[in-house]
């Protein structure tokens, strides 16, 4: 029901002004490749492993193969028509012995054409189709525990964090977690992957702060949580990230190991982790194409803006990276109910009214987002090092959430920047949560903001201030707000950020089936 | 006084409270083991005053007791703040007189550490717990590389640049990441500079400002630091090496 008695009027204004915003992006975004988008293509067509004989170091073999096609006559026309004519001109079986035979320098990449080109770009879509069939698969098996196992037995779903930096401690504590009562299990990777040009493979120990994230790590971590699924009798859900230069691999590697959710946002990457704006947007693009196929939740990552910029002079960037997100998500195929779109719980405790302005702008969330499973993130700002009250505020932080029907709660832990939770933190903070949804499970119904109240003006203001952005993005153009600083408060140019040489702007005669199959729907 | 206990609620009473996690079932055989340790920690009596299961391996505890042991504050040493707090103006002015222009800051996160919360806090405009960032400041140029930056990044900026001082920041402590980063940060400007090296400042939340020997930096800052404290050390700094 609502609260807050939005006008219809400016919601779809604020739709409107946020589809024309992005309309430039998306148009750049469908113009070019990268070199992201072209490995995620061969992972789907069945590339996996690495060349562990090169003395950087493994190098995927996926990697290889497209840093050659691009050495050999570019990616202009996409990988797939180059890597499949080899194939077949080489007589080899498979395309990990292409990659082999292209590690050993045997293979000489060109373009086809005419029958050469139509018959590798038939061969091509043929084995990518197979990858994407593997990620249909999945999507039913999840349908198939859930409707066997149940979903969690309420909302929102309580989701936890696990990063030891070590795959096999990540399974002890998460099956502890779940069993203690977490629905969703994330692994953080280790910092610094999102930098990194290329998927580690295997079962890795040694990250930093997190863990790795690959398709093995993946294999590990869902297969230990659908056993303790069945102990548990809910279906518990698994979280990576796919944020980084490797956006799109990472989603095909979610999709083909059947992960639940993935952190996917629109502009966290160009904004905290200064990569270049226009790889971001493709690679962003084509990852929510395969999340939608896998039936993925994505989750967008406002909460970071509130930890650089201040969470009440900001408030109003929250609500437009929202929309935002919501709309590339949209264009991407996603529909609202895999759209866990981000916010935060990041007021300084000291202002007055601090909770009642995260009513106000929580609320708003909700009600402009109805379908959409919201994602909501506890404090990190201001956990000050004072545990004492930083449970107190991860309480507030609880009952907010459960006050204005969130979806997905981030459980707070009170050693936030203090230490990597200990297992007794974690516990400590599943009881403050439990505490709180069992005490205060229905008094949503009784929530009734006075209707020209402090809560309802506040929210009316915030989404007026993000129409107000929202215009000025679109008379500027979202390339240029973002260049200058809008968001989060970092100044990001479009031809500036990690990653720019891996963008290439398409020929006419591009092709890639994973695209087209995955704009069709088609399974073949 | 010299010598002091933890205080509850009557001087000398030694209170104190501590909680903690031992892998034992629950039961009085857990309550049993969390009481020798209080017992070694010093603490004694002792009181478990709390316990509860964590699943069926592990116990968690409150503990609270008193503690034997005496603080002797004449034995404590800690780095006191040696150079005069100064305001925007004042810091802006004293670099005026110094140099004749502006004092070059270079800064980021080193190694692969992508938390650049601290470094933003000190840099950015924007500041924190409400002080201006040092790019406020009109007499400083500020380049805030980000976050992870390499050394040899590092150090090529900081040539180039002219950089009177370089402030790094860590945060991830795994495997004493933040230790190693900073001395390998360090041992590169004195091989590459020598003495002509900028003024190295070393900043996180779990670096302690004794530390700065062992970092091989001029300074290190803790939790809590704030723009105005790192800028007053700054010009402290510079004006110091003027001196030397």
């Amino acid at each position: 029901m609502a609260l807050l008695g939005l006008d219809p009027e400016v919601v779809a204004a604020a739709r409107a002004l946020a589809a024309r915003a992005a309309e430039p992006v998306v148009e750049i975004a469908r113009a070019h490749t990268t070199v992201a988008v072209e490995r995620a293509t061969l992972r789907l067509a069945g590339i996996t492993g690495a060349d562990t004989g090169h003395r950087a170091g493994d190098v995927p073999w996926v990697n290889r193969v497209v840093d050659t096609v691009r050495e050999h006559c570019g990616l202009e026309h996409g990988v797939v028509l180059p890597a499949f004519h080899a194939l077949r001109e080489h007589d080899l079986a498979t395309l990990t012995e292409l990659a082999e035979a292209t590690a050993a320098g045997q293979v000489r990449y060109t373009v086809p054409t005419g029958r050469d080109a139509q018959r590798a770009a038939r061969a091509g879509r043929v084995a990518v189709a197979k990858g994407l069939r593997t990620i249909d698969r999945n999507r039913a098996q999840r349908e198939k525990l859930v409707a066997r196992l149940g979903d969690p037995p309420r909302r929102p779903w309580i989701y936890l964090i696990v990063a030891t930096g070590d795959i096999d401690e990540d399974v002890v504590q998460a099956a502890n977690a779940a069993r203690a009562g977490a629905d969703v299990i994330a692994v953080i990777r280790s910092t610094g992957q999102s930098l990194l040009d290329y998927v580690p493979e295997g079962a890795t120990h040694h990250g930093f702060a997190g863990t790795y994230a690959t398709q093995e790590n993946f294999r590990i971590m869902r297969a230990a949580m659908d056993e303790v699924s069945r102990e548990v009798g809910r279906y518990v859900r698994v979280t990576n990230y796919a944020s980084g230069l490797c956006m799109p691999e990472i989603a095909v590697l979610g999709g083909l190991q059947r992960l639940d959710m993935m952190l996917n946002d629109s502009m966290y990457g160009i904004l905290f982790r200064d990569i270049n704006p226009i790889r971001t947007f493709v690679d962003q693009r084509f990852s929510r194409q395969v999340h939608a196929r896998a039936g993925i939740i994505i989750n967008t990552g406002e909460d970071n803006y509130l930890t650089t910029a201040d969470a009440v002079e900001a408030a109003h960037t929250v609500t437009v990276s929202q929309l935002l997100n919501e709309h590339f998500a949209h264009e991407a195929g996603l529909p609202d109910e895999l759209l866990g779109l981000g916010h935060a719980f990041e007021i300084n405790p000291s202002l007055p009214e601090s909770f009642r302005l995260e009513l106000a702008h929580a609320l708003l969330a909700r009600e402009l987002f109805p379908d959409a499973p919201l994602k909501w993130m506890p404090p990190t700002k201001h956990m000050t090092g004072n545990v004492f009250d930083g449970y107190l505020l991860d309480g507030f932080f609880n009952l907010a959430g459960v006050l204005t029907g969130q979806s997905i709660l981030l459980v707070g832990m009170m050693t936030e920047a203090v230490v990597t939770p200990f297992l007794s933190d974690r516990d400590l903070a599943l009881r403050n949560v439990r505490y709180v949804l069992d005490a205060a499970a229905g008094l949503r119904e009784d929530f009734r903001p006075a209707p020209d109240g402090f809560i309802v003006k506040r929210a009316h203001q915030v989404l007026g201030e993000a129409v107000d952005l929202l215009g000025r993005i679109v008379r500027d153009g979202l390339l240029d707000a973002i260049a200058d600083g809008t968001f989060g408060l970092m100044k990001r140019p479009p031809d500036g950020g990690k990653g720019a040489d891996g963008v290439v702007e398409k020929a006419p005669g591009y092709v890639n089936p994973a695209a087209d199959l995955l704009d069709e729907g088609a399974t073949r | 006084m010299t010598n002091v206990r933890p205080y509850g609620d009557t001087t000398g009473d030694g209170m104190v409270q501590v909680s903690f996690t031992l892998p034992v079932p629950p039961g009085p055989r857990a309550d049993g083991a969390a009481m020798q340790l209080a017992a070694k920690m010093g603490l004694e009596p002792a009181m478990v005053v709390h316990s509860h299961g964590i699943g069926t391996e592990f116990t968690f505890f409150v503990v609270y007791g008193s503690a034997r042991h005496i603080v002797d504050l004449d034995e404590v040493t800690v780095v006191e703040r040696e150079y005069p707090l100064l305001s925007p103006a004042e810091v802006n002015g004293a670099v005026r007189k110094l140099l004749r222009r502006k004092l070059v800051v270079v800064g980021g996160c080193i190694g692969t550490d992508a938390h650049t919360v601290g470094i933003d806090a000190i840099l950015n405009i924007k500041g924190f717990a409400g002080e201006k960032g040092l790019e406020y400041y009109r007499e400083l140029r500020v380049l805030n590389l980000g976050a992870q930056v390499t050394v040899p990044e590092l150090v090529k900026r900081a040539r180039a640049e002219k950089a009177d001082a370089v402030l790094v920041s860590q945060v991830v402590t795994q495997r004493d990441a933040h230790i190693l980063n900073t001395q390998e940060m360090s041992a590169a400007f004195r091989e590459a500079m020598g003495e002509r090296r900028p003024v190295l400042v070393a900043g996180g939340p779990r670096f302690d400002p004794l530390m700065a020997a062992e970092l091989g930096v001029d300074r290190v800052f803790g939790r809590g630091t704030t723009p105005g404290e790192v800028a007053s050390y700054l010009v402290h700094a510079i004006r110091e090496g003027r001196a030397a």
